[in-house]
């Protein structure tokens, strides 16, 4: 199955890791480290951040690093703009039909 | 429009939840009517140019509205609301689902809560939507992308025809 952006965000280990990785991009061994968790633990993590495009690998020398990606947030951000535009225009519309109801009862 | 009302748009990624909260300059009972009436929530329950056309509601727990968001060229994205829990004129719960034509819920849904209080003439509603996935959020904007498509295309049809 996919991973969903709310599935990732929603462990406190993830939101963590991602924390970290905004600040400065970390191999899997580093994250364990930082962590303190086994290797297989770290990696769990990692699968599921990178399936759903939160992070992203880039290889250096032997390593790789994982580094953040901002533009999958952006697009979550995006659309909740757009969420919050969408109730703004029904809440006006609300707006004028009270206003019409109050007229009718007066 | 009054611009002193208040209206917040919170989100809490984490929690996978979204709050909103918003003013109205009239009564208690006449917004809680706009919110649980079908013929009045059919008249602004769709960001225009979307409309939205209720074939049954029947506001009761366990009891549910079935209904479609309708877009300028008629395309109809159809849910289900079903009342959890209602405390009449302070606050109703219910679970959304959208739906086909034939009733069919596409799960899962969303839980939504609406609370309402009056002070001074002004009712504050406050909106709790909890979702499970984000995927499942990203649905609520589909039907009403098409709207905002269609908006563009009216001014651009209009702008042609001006020009």
């Amino acid at each position: 199955m996919k991973q969903d952006i709310f599935q990732a965000i929603s462990d406190p280990t993830r939101r963590a890791i991602l924390t970290l990785i905004a600040i400065q991009a970390l191999t899997p061994n580093a994250m364990a480290e930082k962590f303190d968790m086994t290797r297989q633990a770290v990696s769990k993590h990692i699968k599921v951040l990178h399936e759903c495009e939160l992070i992203k690998p880039v290889q250096s020398g032997r390593e790789i690093y994982y580094h953040f990606n901002p533009k999958k947030m952006q697009e979550f951000d995006h659309w909740l703009a757009q969420f919050k535009q969408n109730w703004e225009t029904q809440f006006n519309q609300l707006d004028d039909l009270l206003s019409t109801l109050k007229e009718q009862k007066k | 429009m009054n611009n002193d009302l208040l209206f917040d748009f919170n989100v809490d990624k984490a929690a996978k939840t979204v709050f909103i909260t918003r003013e109205f300059n009239a009564g208690q009972s006449l917004v809680w009517d706009a919110f649980t009436k079908a013929e009045l929530l059919d008249q602004w329950g769709a960001p225009a140019p979307m409309r939205a056309k209720t074939k049954y509601m029947d506001f009761k727990v366990g009891g549910q509205r079935f209904y479609a968001m309708i877009s300028p060229d008629g395309q109809e994205r159809w849910a289900i609301q079903r009342y959890t829990s209602i405390t009449p004129k302070i606050n109703f719960k219910m679970y959304n689902s959208f739906a086909d034509k034939d009733e069919n819920p596409e799960l899962p849904g969303s839980e939504w809560d609406y609370t309402f209080s009056e002070q001074n003439g002004i009712t504050k509603v406050s909106i709790t939507i909890f979702n499970e996935s984000f995927e499942r959020m990203e649905k609520l904007l589909e039907g009403f992308k098409i709207g905002f498509i269609m908006t563009l295309k009216n001014l651009e049809d209009l702008l042609t025809t001006l020009s």
